[in-house]
This record gives structure tokens, C-alpha cells and sequence, in this order.
């Protein structure tokens, strides 16, 4: 809503600067977008009566005018507009001057003839293109007569008013208008505001209801009140220029004095109106209905439009004219030859409204104040102070009586509060007079009884119906400034991160301590990448109505978007990427409405981790590392069950030989590989390697206690063992041996060595292990190393065929 | 020439021996020919045999002070020759200092987790607890409980991703507060709690938007919390982010869910309230978005408005740092280029 600074002053003795009332509206009522001062930037334009205006010898359309500009002698200007002619007041750019679009007028030659400035149209004045009325969009714009030459032309024009764009939340429907912004201001600067006052004359003799006949079918709740009059004899022709000036400063284009006086008074009361070419009326029949399926309706855009059965209509003997609220139809328009004037005030169902307007993508000034509310006790008012100012303009006459098709008994609203909990609910002592005062500045009516207030609250504020309400309306006009500044006492409660919350932060800790950045990427994409490397075999959740096909679908694995992520680095030359993401997948669930929302971790590498250095030359990720990665990650969990990797090939976008499954005893808790060539390549990356964990079942498993181990005071024996082994025989296998046949004191089996290079044949490895023995209780005796030792080296020989070197 | 003699011979002699010698191993040859079972010094002593026995204790006692005195200016010279050759070796080991050390790989917290974990931190010292929400969400628990009904005209504020006609992509993490509210027990105390997590609307990605972004949403509720409170409470949040040197301005606003609302500006810590282009010349950043708990928000969740009140606050730490840091695209939060995750190194 654009507040005309001038248009207040109307109401309100203001003199403060435009910037601080501002700032006043901000912190006590609505958001101020800025203060828009038309002439900003301008310079040097002025008053020019055009004098003498004769063609230009050298072309078929410029003239040559001597402008007066108020000085000694005329100045020669040559203008190309069409309607430029002699004697009239005219919009003159000086030599130097600037006018809109930050640019600047010198003096110059055209065709020959010297041009000492230029005679300006509107929009060159930075008027929007939107707002010039048509009837001069194609000339310069023509002064009023008695406008002085040299004087500046800004005041001509209201562009020395100072316009404040109020950004009102939908609570405040009340300030979308002149009437309800000067309420607000009159309460803020406490003050009694001159409310317009309507002074309409009605033809005693010709009475309304003998032309116009009104049926309202539509229910109570989605028309509590409709009511017309009408206006005869009416000319139609441009709005006088002080009008046009407040409509387009209001950010309207000024149309005719009909629809200008409809928008006036909607800016005033914030009561849309509606005109309708009486004469287009079947009979003055008018009926307001639910429309029905297949009807159809040309609205004043020039739109045929498809009408919905939730959009209400406004009929003329059960033919739609109008869409209710939203905009007015073509057939019924006011033209130039429209004579009579049915003129409309009605309340709609903010629900309604709002559903056409977005149905038909029809937000207009009226749907929008619909949709916030209007207030029920100005509908006729405004209905009278549009009829007597269609009057006055038009040189029409007012029939007698408003014409009535339904209407409502309109009580204000009563609230009680107590001084107490005003004062309970702001942390405030204030006393029962300067509450008493903030009601008045408000104009609520109000009587207290010992400490309750009781507030009649006018229908003008029809937000205000319980004390929270009001309550509100006591802090902001005593001022959010004035509040002290406290911090909640009460019983003390214990702030601290649960079991999860702190294992996911320790989670992203170790994931960043071991060289992985944390990256957030979306949790939406495409189909087929949300159901990649899933966990478990789940469908995914789907948008009903997604904005593109990039995101349509909730990922059920973190690992996807982690490689998106290491595209767009790759595609930017970044080779060498590290990250990882903590966050959730959605599982769907059979017969549930909402998704299983599980905490994942997954990680990517690619590259090196460490690059190329002086001293160090860049190793390239592998599976070890990432297993590493991973490894560490689990050892810090102090898990129970045993951690086991388990070779697979069950994961369609993981390399086949080099994934493995993580399982924690004998539950499944994520897989850790490379990731498959051909989905590298589909989604433009590098080799890369990869895990995804369910963190939340990770986080679940039983922990080992932290248990002391007393360290043993008795030496530790070493043995090592190299064997030349068949390829298939894994590392868990030969350990998992080891370990069985060990005896009581092995402690540690360390692989220390694998060579599958020259001299070791075909199909076989070399692997070397150190086994370590030590006793809690002993010093442990050579010769019982050797006998278990031996009793390895026996079982790796025959159970797993292992030639010992 | 008597013993006397020969012995401070030898000892200048030595001295001028020991002292010319350059290398350890000469010292040491010097100690053998000087002081050794067959050296000169032994030689005098065997000598004493033929003194008088009132010269003998003399010619004895300075004997022993001479072999003393050589014996240290030997140990000297050995100690001399040995610092020179560490000093030496030390000097042969200097490096370069400057060269870069080794690399360990480090990863670091996303910008966005150390904004929330800043506040967090700050909450769970106030005696708050983090709660977690789903992100898929019911239009029930999203806006009807936040008195949101169907067709408010709020609702346009927030586009939002349908899964069904009734579940949804939370548009905010208010969408907590009702199931806050109604799984508290108010008889073991206030409900003080912080829920931070991501959020989504129906917006195209462009510069400013994002279809995903987060958000931080606080909520207390007591017997008695007042508008004071939040003002205190938001102050502390302000200053914990953008420092206490500026000032927090409250200013009233709308949501459905909050009476009175309120919007909470901070001086606009790049020009100090004069007026620049991050502010839009006003002075002042919104940061965050408060209110009252709305009575009728306590009462569908069973709680007795006449008896319990609180407040509420939302925040977005993607707007803090697009402010905090410049960042003037907030799909860099999303996109992960290791050039941009790498700028900021804070507290995770």
C-alpha cells in the first residue's frame, strides 16, 4: 500500500520528515519497503508555455515551438510529440536538466534547427508506463492553464509528494487504507484525525429500487452484505488532474472519472467497488450466485474465462457479468458512452475471493483486500461517498436509497482484559492510566472496572477479538523500545545434546579429523538418483506437484548427492575432493502416510587427499583409504558385536570386486567400495570411493563398557610368518585361522606384507604376519611360543593350503 | 734444574700442548704423553726418591697441582672440542623452516552447522533441548496447529511441496512446536527447547531462493514468560552472532501462530546503521521472527493459555551467513565447491 504523504496531511497535522514517520510506522504498526519521492533526481524541469509552434522545414513530424520558460526571452525547442501546439502549458526539460533514467538533456541540433531542451511526456519523467493514463501515453503531457512558466513542474504534478510503501502483513488489512492508516497514526502521534466527510444529494424523485432489482442466492457466510446504488445522467471524461495525481501516486493508472472515483474511494475506506454500465444490465436485474460448471465470462482484461462452482458471480438475470471480488466483465464495462452507473459495495468471503483470485491468477487491488478482511461497518459509507464524488464528477444525479440485496447487523467486538495480565504477559509495571491511554489514542472505547479493562473494539480493527489482541496493541503503541529485557526465570531445566544429537556430532567431529568436509547437499532430486545406492530396498516419496524435473523425489541414500557434489567440483577443475554429509534418507513405509526419516553418513573421495608436496608425492584414493576412513569411524563407536566386511556384489552402482558389505554381528549397517565405472561416468567423475552408513542403527547397537585393562608386566614374544597362499583365500579367512589355532596368550595378528608381484606364480599372494603372544600373569617360555606358533603354521598349511616361506 | 723446575717446564710445555691441539684425538695423545704411567710427570715423581725429606712433601703437593692443572686444561680443551664439533653438526643439520610441513588431512564443519551448533551451544547453556523434527511433515502439525487453517491467506507466504493433500515438506520448523507442546510434561518443568533442521519451499533456485534452506526455531513455555523474556533472550542472540557492540530493534509483524508478533533488526553491522546496500540504506538487518505463543496454538495442544504462556523464535542460519559473510548466492550452500566450503574455518 502506497501512503500518499500529501493525502495524510488531509487527515493529520505531520510535519515530520517523511523518513521518520516512516521508521515510526515500522516500529510501531507495519514494514516500510522505503519512502518513494517522485521527483528524486530530477533537476532543472519547469513550467513552458508553448507560444509559437510551427513544422520543422526538414521533417514531416517535428515542430518548432518558442517555449517561455520565465525568462527574458522564449527559448527554441523542437518536439516531435503529435499533440504539441500553441498556448499550451507544457512539461519542459531545461539545458542540463535531468529527467527520468538517471539522464541528462543538453542542448542540440535536430535536423539543423537548434533544440535548447526538450518537452517532456510522463513516462520520460520516470513515470511508470503503467500508471500514465492512456489518453496521453503517445504525447507530452499538457499543465492546467494557469500553471506559472519557469516555476519547477513537480508540484503540477503531486511528484513533490513523499509516498511511504507500506509492505502490510496480512493481520493488518485495516492499513490498506487511507482511513484505517490515519486511525493508526492518529493513535501513534496521538492525535484526533479529520475523517472525510460525505456529502451526498440524492434525487428525492427517482428512486433506486424502481430500476434496480437485487437476489442474492449465495449463502450468508460467502455474501454477508451486497448493496448497490444508482447514479444517472453521468458523463464520462477524464478525472480532474488533483484526482488522477492521488490515483497514480496510489500506483493506479487513472482510467475516467468513474473508475477513478470507485479507486479513490477504495483507497480511502479500503472498500472495493464495483461500477457496472447500468444500462448493460438485463432490466436491472442483478443476482449474485455460486457460478456453475461450463459458465463462461469475458472479463474486462478481454479473458473469456472458464468459471469454477467455487467462484462467486455477480449475475444480470442469471447471466454472469462479474466475477465477485476479483474483476469486473467486459460486457458490462463503463465507457465512454455509459450514461447510468450501478454502482456496487458488498462484502465477500475471504475464502472465496482468495480461491478465485488464485484459480483464475487474478490478484487485483479488491481480491487482495477481500482476502485480508474488510470492515463491515464502512461498506455503505464508502458506497455513499463513491456515489456522491461519481456524482460530482460526472454531473450525474444519485437516485434516491441504496438498493439493498442482503445485509448484516454489524455489532463492534467487546474484550475484556486485566491491567494484570497485561503486565504478566510483557514483563511490564505499567499503570492503569497509561493503559487506559494507549485504548484511547486507539479510539476503542473503553471502561474499566478495578483492574479490567473493558474494550469495545470498533469494526474498523476487525483483527482484535481476544485479549492477546489487545495486548499487542499495548506493547507496540507503548513502544517494543520500552520493554526491559530479561531472560526467563522459573525452574531451572537441563540443557544438553541427547545420545544421538551428541553422536552425530561426534560423528561429523571424526569424519572431519580423518579429512572430510562436510557438505549439505539437496535432499530432493530425480528419480532415478534418489533410489540410487540404497541401503535397503525401499520405494521413494515423491512430490505431487515438483517446481522442476531435478527435484522431484526424496533420496534414500546420502551418497548420491555427494557425487553431484563432486561433479560440479571436478567439472571446475577441482580433482581433489573429500567430503562427507550427515543427514537423513527417507525409507517409504507400507501403509503409512509419511516416510521412515533415517540419520545416514556417507562419505566420497576422489583424487588424492594429500596432494602432491615437496616432500610428499600425492597417493591416489583408494579402497583402503576409504576403508580406513571408515574403520576408524567404527572403532570410535566401541561396538559390541564384531565388524565385519563382507565382499558383495549386490549394490548395482558400486564396482563389483571392490565393495564391501559392513555388517555389526550379523545386522547390516551400510557398505563401503568404489564406486562402479559406468555410474562414475554417468554422473561425470573421477574414480571415487565411497561409504554410506545407517548411522541411526549404528548409534542403537549395543557400546562396550569402558573397562580397564591392567597393562601386563611380563614381556610380549614375536613371531612372524610369511606364506605364499592361493588368491582366493582372503585376509579375514588366514586371521580368523590364526586367531582359532592361536592358544590362549595370542594376542594381536598384524599383517605387515603383501606381494602378488614378480615370482610369486600365478594365482597365488605372499602375505606376512607378526603374531604377538604375551601372558597377563607370566613370563612366557620360549618353547611354549614355538608349540602354538607351530600349531599356525601346521593349520594354515592344512586347512587353507598355504606354503609357509 | 731442580724437580721444581722441570715440573713447571712440563707444564708449560703441556699447556702450550694442550691448547694447540685441534682435534680430540690429539688432546687425548697429549694426556697419554703428559700424564700417563710412563709420562714425564711420573718421571719427576719417581725422582722425589733422592729429595730431602722436608723437600719432598713440596715438590709432592706441586706435582699434584700440576697434573691437576693439566689434567683440567684437558678436559677443557676435550669439552671446547666437542661443543665445536656439535655446533658444527648442528650447523650442517639447519633446515628451512619455512618449507610447509607435512600434510594431515583435515576436513571441516559446512558453514551452516556452525551456525547452528554456535546457537545451539548458546541454548543448551540457557537450559534448552535440541529437538530434532521430521522434515516430511503433516499439513496438520505444519499449519493447522500453528493456526494456519486451509485458505488463510498466510499460507501464501510459504509455497509448499505437497506429498500428499496432507503431508508435506515442512515449510518451517515451527512445525515442531505443536508436538513440543503436546509431549511435554509441565509437571517436571518449563518447556525450553531449540529445533533446528532444513526446510523447503516451493521456490525456483535462483540467487536469493532455495528450494531448501534452514531454519531455527526456539520455544519456551511457562507459567510465566513474558514479552521481556523473548526480548532479552533475542538480544543475547543477536550479539552471540554479530557481536554486542549493536543494537537490537523490535518491530511488530505477523504470524499466525505468535500474538504479539514481532521482527527483530540489528544494526547493520557493515556500515554501523548509516545506511548501505547490504541494509537497503535503512540501517538495520532482520534476522529473526518472534512472537507470543499464540493462545490458540497452547489450547489445540491441550495447554491452558489462561495458566501457561510463552515465546517463540525462528532464525535462518543461511540468511546469517549469506549476512555475516557476503555470501551473495545462497545456492552456494548447496552446490559444495571445496574452494567455498574451505573459507570458513570456525568452531564445529
Amino acid at each position: 500500500m502506497r501512503i500518499s504523504y500529501a493525502w495524510l496531511r488531509d487527515y493529520l497535522k505531520l510535519d515530520l520528515p517523511a523518513d521518520e514517520l516512516a521508521e515510526k510506522i515500522e516500529r510501531t504498526a507495519v514494514e516500510v519497503d522505503g519512502v518513494i519521492r517522485p521527483s528524486e533526481g530530477l533537476k532543472k524541469v519547469v513550467v513552458g508555455h508553448v507560444l509559437e509552434c510551427v513544422p520543422h522545414p526538414n521533417s514531416d513530424h517535428l515542430h518548432i515551438c518558442q517555449v517561455d520558460v520565465g525568462e527574458a526571452d522564449p527559448i527554441q525547442i523542437v518536439c516531435g510529440a503529435p499533440n504539441v501546439a500553441a498556448g499550451q502549458m507544457v512539461i519542459v526539460a531545461l539545458p542540463n536538466s535531468w529527467i527520468g533514467g538517471h539522464t541528462k538533456i543538453k542542448r542540440s541540433k535536430m535536423r539543423g534547427e537548434v533544440s535548447n531542451g526538450m518537452l517532456c511526456a510522463l513516462d520520460e519523467l520516470g513515470f511508470d508506463e503503467k500508471l500514465v493514463p492512456k489518453e496521453v501515453a503517445d504525447g507530452i503531457f499538457i499543465l492546467p492553464a494557469d500553471a506559472t512558466p519557469g516555476e519547477p513542474v513537480f508540484s503540477y504534478l503531486g511528484m513533490d509528494d513523499e509516498i511511504i510503501d507500506m509492505s502490510v502483513t496480512p493481520n493488518r488489512g485495516d492499513m490498506l487504507s487511507m482511513n484505517g492508516t490515519a486511525h493508526e497514526l492518529a493513535a501513534i502521534y496521538d492525535q484526533t484525525p479529520t475523517m472525510p466527510k460525505v456529502d451526498l444529494t440524492e434525487d428525492a424523485a427517482d428512486l433506486a429500487d424502481d430500476d434496480l432489482n437485487i437476489t442474492v442466492q449465495a449463502d450468508e457466510q460467502a455474501v454477508p452484505q451486497y448493496k448497490m446504488r444508482l447514479i444517472k445522467h453521468v458523463t464520462i471524461k477524464p478525472s480532474p488532474l488533483w484526482l488522477q495525481i492521488r490515483i497514480w501516486n496510489a500506483g493506479m493508472r487513472p482510467i475516467n472519472n468513474v473508475v477513478d472515483a470507485t479507486n479513490y474511494i477504495l483507497m480511502q475506506y479500503g472498500q472495493p467497488l464495483h461500477a457496472f454500465d447500468f444500462d448493460q444490465l438485463d432490466a436491472g436485474q442483478v443476482n449474485v450466485r455460486f457460478a456453475k460448471a461450463g459458465e463462461q465470462l469475458t472479463t474486462l482484461d478481454g479473458e473469456e474465462r472458464d468459471l469454477l462452482a467455487t467462484d462467486l458471480v455477480i449475475c444480470s438475470n442469471d447471466k454472469p457479468i462479474c466475477l465477485a471480488g476479483t474483476m469486473g466483465g467486459l460486457a458490462t464495462e463503463v465507457t465512454d458512452q455509459t450514461t447510468s452507473i450501478a454502482l456496487e459495495s458488498a462484502i465477500f468471503d475471504a475464502v472465496k475471493i482468495r480461491k478465485t483470485a488464485h484459480n483464475h491468477n487474478l490478484h487485483s487491488e479488491a481480491s487482495m483486500r477481500y482476502e485480508r478482511g474488510i470492515d463491515h461497518g464502512a461498506t455503505e459509507k464508502a458506497l455513499d461517498a463513491a456515489a456522491a464524488m461519481i456524482a460530482k464528477l460526472g454531473n450525474g444525479t444519485v437516485t434516491s436509497g441504496v438498493v439493498v440485496g442482503r445485509d448484516e447487523d454489524v455489532k463492534p467486538v467487546e474484550v475484556a482484559i486485566t491491567l494484570t495480565r497485561i503486565n504478566h504477559v510483557l514483563g511490564t509495571d505499567l499503570s492503569l492510566d497509561t493503559v487506559s491511554d494507549l485504548f484511547k489514542r486507539l479510539d476503542f472505547p473503553t471502561t474499566v472496572t478495578d483492574d479490567t479493562f473493558n474494550v469495545t473494539v470498533p469494526s474498523r480493527r476487525w483483527d482484535i477479538h481476544i485479549p492477546a489482541d489487545l495486548i499487542e496493541e499495548v506493547a507496540r503503541l507503548y513502544g517494543y523500545d520500552n520493554l526491559p529485557s530479561t531472560l526467563p526465570t522459573g525452574q531451572p531445566t537441563i540443557g544438553k545434546l541427547n545420545e544421538t544429537q551428541q553422536a552425530i556430532r561426534d560423528a561429523r567431529k571424526l569424519m572431519e579429523s580423518a579429512g572430510l568436509t562436510q557438505a549439505i547437499s539437496y535432499s530432493l532430486t530425480t528419480d532415478s538418483k534418489a533410489r540410487a545406492f540404497a541401503l535397503h530396498a525401499s520405494d521413494v516419496t515423491t512430490l505431487d506437484f515438483p517446481m522442476s524435473s531435478e527435484r522431484t523425489t526424496l533420496r534414500l541414500s546420502l551418497i548420491a548427492g555427494l557425487l553431484d557434489d563432486l561433479a560440479y567440483n571436478n567439472a571446475r577443475k577441482e580433482q581433489d575432493v573429500a567430503l562427507y554429509e550427515q543427514g537423513r534418507v527417507f525409507f517409504s513405509q507400507p501403509e503409512q502416510v509419511r516416510p521412515k526419516e533415517v540419520e545416514h553418513l556417507a562419505g566420497a573421495i576422489t583424487g588424492s587427499m594429500v596432494k602432491t608436496a615437496w616432500d610428499t608425492a600425492a597417493t591416489p584414493v583408494d579402497f583402503y583409504q576409504i576403508k580406513g576412513i571408515v574403520a576408524g569411524y567404527l572403532k570410535s563407536l566401541a561396538l559390541v558385536d564384531p565388524i565385519s566386511y563382507v565382499a558383495t556384489t549386490a549394490h548395482a552402482e558400486m564396482h563389483p570386486g571392490r565393495t564391501a558389505d559392513i555388517y555389526v554381528g550379523d545386522q547390516l549397517v551400510g557398505f563401503v567400495g568404489q564406486i562402479h565405472p559406468t555410474t562414475a561416468k554417468a554422473y561425470k567423475i573421477r574414480e571415487t570411493y565411497a561409504f554410506e552408513l545407517d548411522l541411526a542403527a549404528l548409534i542403537a547397537l549395543p557400546k562396550a563398557r569402558q573397562q580397564y585393562q591392567p597393562i601386563s608386566k611380563f614381556p610380549s614374544i614375536t613371531r612372524d610368518v610369511a606364506m605364499l597362499i592361493d588368491d582366493t583365500v582372503t585376509n579375514a579367512d588366514i586371521v580368523a585361522l590364526i586367531h582359532d589355532k592361536g592358544g590362549a596368550h595370542l594376542q594381536d595378528v598384524h599383517l605387515f606384507d603383501l606381494y602378488n608381484g614378480k615370482h610369486v606364480p600365478e594365482g597365488k599372494k605372499s602375505l606376512a604376519y607378526t603374531l604377538t603372544y604375551q601372558d597377563q600373569a607370566a613370563t612366557l617360555v620360549d618353547e611354549d611360543v614355538t608349540k602354538a606358533f607351530d600349531k599356525v603354521l601346521s593349520a594354515l598349511t592344512e586347512d587353507l593350503g598355504a606354503e609357509i616361506r | 734444574m731442580s724437580l721444581q723446575d722441570r715440573l713447571t717446564e712440563l707444564r708449560d710445555q703441556g699447556l702450550a700442548d694442550i691448547k694447540s691441539a685441534d682435534v680430540l684425538k690429539k688432546v687425548n695423545q697429549v694426556k697419554v704423553d703428559l700424564l700417563g704411567k710412563k709420562g714425564p710427570i711420573t718421571e719427576v715423581l719417581h725422582g722425589m726418591r733422592d729429595l730431602t725429606p722436608e723437600e719432598r712433601p713440596k715438590v709432592g703437593a706441586y706435582a699434584n697441582e700440576v697434573r691437576d692443572k693439566l689434567q683440567a686444561a684437558i678436559d677443557h680443551r676435550r669439552d671446547e672440542l666437542e661443543q665445536a664439533a656439535v655446533n658444527k653438526q648442528l650447523v650442517a643439520e639447519t633446515l628451512d623452516v619455512t618449507l610447509p610441513g607435512r600434510q594431515v588431512p583435515q576436513g571441516q564443519p559446512h558453514v551452516i552447522t556452525q551456525i547452528i551448533t554456535e546457537l545451539e551451544d548458546l541454548f543448551i547453556g540457557m537450559g534448552y533441548q535440541i529437538v530434532d523434527g521430521d522434515e516430511v511433515e503433516e499439513d496438520y502439525y505444519n499449519f493447522e496447529r500453528l493456526n494456519l487453517p486451509k485458505d488463510h491467506p498466510a499460507r501464501d507466504m510459504q509455497d509448499t511441496f505437497y506429498i500428499t493433500k496432507d503431508v508435506l515438506l515442512r515449510t518451517q520448523t515451527s512445525a515442531d512446536q505443536p508436538r513440543s507442546l503436546e509431549n511435554h510434561d509441565f509437571s517436571k518443568g518449563p518447556l525450553k527447547v531449540l529445533s533446528p533442521g532444513r526446510v523447503y519451499r516451493r521456490d525456483t533456485d535462483d540467487a536469493t531462493h532455495s528450494h531448501q534452506f534452514h531454519q531455527i526455531e526456539g520455544l519456551v513455555v511457562d507459567k510465566h514468560i513474558t514479552m521481556a523474556d523473548l526480548k532479552g533472550t533475542l538480544t543475547l542472540v543477536a550479539n552471540e552472532l554479530f557481536g554486542d557492540q549493536f543494537e537490537v530493534r523490535l518491530r511488530p509483524s505477523y504470524f499466525p501462530f505468535t500474538e504479539p508478533s514481532v521482527e527483530a533488526d540489528v544494526t547493520c553491522f557493515n556500515c554501523n546503521g548509516k545506511g548501505c546496500a547490504i541494509c537497503k540504506q535503512t540501517g538495520w538487518i532482520e534476522v529473526l521472527g518472534a512472537g507470543m505463543v499464540h493462545p490458540h496454538v497452547l489450547e489445540m495442544s491441550g495447554i491452558d493459555p489462561e495458566v501457561y504462556g510463552g515465546f517463540a523464535f525462528g532464525l535462518g542460519p543461511d540468511r546469517f551467513a549469506m549476512l555475516k559473510y557476503g555470501v551473495d548466492d545462497i545456492r552456494n550452500f548447496y552446490l559444495n565447491d571445496v574452494r567455498f566450503l574451505s573459507q570458513f574455518y570456525k568452531k564445529g
